[in-house]
């Protein structure tokens, strides 16, 4: 039986920012993250006969529904593709900063009893998202390939997309969660918040639709609209995002990714007096 | 695991375990102040306009009031005390889950928690995948765990089951998965906050010898237990908490008796 990592200690003095001290301890735990995930994605359809198929499904019936009830009214071509890839990026979206924050919320029981990096879950979740939404591109270069939608090598950008997209995820979640430690209600608010940011997005419409007076506003104030449209370029209209919007993209994705952690991360040690 | 058992292994106290004079454990002048709002406002909304009616007010509460201590590697050290009184809170400086509000909490070596047993199991995921979920969540690796996963079944008498779904588990069954994972390998400290008895007699003898090797190995173990025959057992020290203060601190039967004299005067 051999003893492991007997020497290390616990100082509740020690110095340093808590953002970087947060960073190493979670790399020291990242097998806890890859378990985590692991029981995100085996729990979730566990007792379902179609299995992991539902991650493919669940985007593929939506997608359905929309195309059939809004492609005449957007009449634009290829509504499919155009749907499924907002849904896609919208979704992780909506998903990950949900479980993120429920994590917190009513999944801490655990963080009470013992030590484990706070942002461990959360990290966890995005971790989850990133998984299901690459296995949902299956369904969607099918939908390309029955549609007649040309798959073309900018859909090699994508990962930069999917970078982004995840980095602005983990920044907005963490933020939220902070936020509704302290007032449980943030989460009611959040699942009404989240529809209505889904209609001021370019998820189920082309951005174009939007008269232009209003998309002005829509692209000033709103960072999904941005991320929605990198993860939509390289697919719908098969090229590579304006190096302008890659940059914008890319900048404010960080930016939200360090001010989540560092907030999340001061105010992590109160958590345990909330929760 | 019974603390019942644990001292029925141990009927004597000098069995030769001294605790050594290596500090691993220290707590200097630890304060822990809860915030809470004088009335319960859980709602953003509620604050909100309670904020800016200047209404919110915070009720102060200590649950440690400096407190001073040091826990020497080997020890057995028994914290008594009433409902509230702190002890808990004292455990969870330990385990890093809590931060003093003030003062500085200092800890060498592996800390692990006896979790109540299920903790950190997930119902859907076969006993197999818990044992490595609950491997990574006490901060092994996955080698450790590929390494420890035989031993950790064997004394959990759990082969037969090992790859069905918890949830068609016992509750003996989930404890004695839960123990052997926590305990396979000796931790440098063990916190052991009041756990009830569970599993089967065998099981418990089992688990209290695996308890009594570590006291032997000198490991540090700190318990919290409302039942003063265990303590005074068991304890090579005991500190009397009350309102997040020490009282006494001391030989287990003396503090014990003062503890005593102070509930029914």
């Amino acid at each position: 039986m051999a003893k492991i990592s007997s020497s290390s200690i616990y100082d509740s003095a020690q110095e340093g920012p808590p953002a970087v001290r947060e960073l190493k301890e979670l790399f020291r735990y990242n097998y806890l993250l890859i378990q985590l995930i692991r029981r995100d994605i085996l729990t979730r359809y566990k007792r379902s006969v179609l299995g992991i198929a539902w991650t493919m499904l669940n985007p593929l019936g939506t997608m359905i529904v929309l195309t059939l009830a809004f492609s005449r009214a957007f009449a634009t071509k290829d509504y499919a593709t155009l749907v499924l890839s907002g849904l896609l990026a919208w979704t992780f979206f909506a998903q990950t900063t949900n479980a993120i924050m429920s994590h917190m919320v009513w999944g801490s029981s655990l963080l009470k009893r013992i030590y484990v990096p706070r942002t461990a879950f959360a990290v966890a979740a995005i971790g989850t998202g990133l998984i299901n939404l690459v296995i949902s591109i299956v369904p969607l270069i099918l939908v390309m390939l029955v549609t007649g939608v040309p798959i073309r090598a900018s859909m090699l950008f994508l990962p930069v997309s999917i970078i982004f997209l995840a980095m602005f995820s983990l920044g907005i979640g963490l933020l939220i969660s902070t936020i509704a430690v302290y007032f449980a209600d943030v989460a009611e608010m959040y699942q009404v918040i989240i529809p209505a940011w889904m209609y001021l997005s370019p998820v189920i419409y082309p951005a174009e639709y939007l008269p232009p007076e209003i998309r002005v506003w829509v692209a000033r104030l709103n960072p999904m609209y941005h991320l929605i449209q990198m993860f939509r370029t390289p697919i719908y209209e098969g090229r590579i995002p304006d190096l302008e919007a890659v940059l914008l993209t890319g900048a404010f994705s960080i930016v939200t990714l360090i001010v989540g952690w560092i907030i999340f991360t001061r105010k992590a040690d109160e958590f345990a007096y909330r929760i | 695991m019974s603390l019942h058992t644990v001292y029925n292994a141990s009927p004597n106290i000098n069995d030769g375990t001294k605790p050594s004079r290596e500090c691993v454990i220290r707590l200097e002048n630890v304060w822990v102040t809860y915030r809470a709002p004088s009335e319960r406002i859980g709602s953003f909304k509620e604050y909100a306009i309670r904020w800016m009616q200047g209404k919110v007010k915070n009720r102060e509460f200590q649950a440690l009031e400096n407190v001073n201590l040091e826990v020497y590697r080997g020890e057995v050290l028994g914290f008594i005390g009433h409902n509230g009184a702190g002890k808990s809170t004292l455990l969870k400086l330990v385990a890093r889950v809590l931060k003093p509000t003030r003062g500085r909490v200092w800890v060498k070596g592996r800390v692990a928690p006896l979790l109540e047993f299920g903790a950190g199991f997930h119902p859907e995921l076969t006993g197999r995948e818990n044992v490595f979920l609950n491997g990574a969540i006490l901060g092994f690796t996955r080698d450790e765990m590929v390494e420890k996963f035989d031993r950790i079944v064997d004394f959990a008498e759990m082969w037969d089951f090992i790859d069905a779904p918890a949830r068609t588990y016992s509750s003996g069954m989930w404890a004695r998965l839960g123990f052997a994972v926590a305990t396979d390998v000796e931790p440098d400290i063990l916190i052991v906050d009041e756990i009830l008895a569970v599993g089967d007699e065998a099981f418990q003898r089992k688990s209290s010898a695996r308890m009594q090797g570590f006291r032997e190995k000198g490991a540090t173990i700190l318990i919290v237990s409302h039942n003063m025959d265990v303590i005074e057992s068991l304890c090579h020290r005991v500190v009397w908490i009350d309102h997040g203060q020490i009282k006494a601190q001391g030989d287990p039967a003396e503090v014990i008796q003062e503890y005593r004299r102070h509930q029914n005067p």
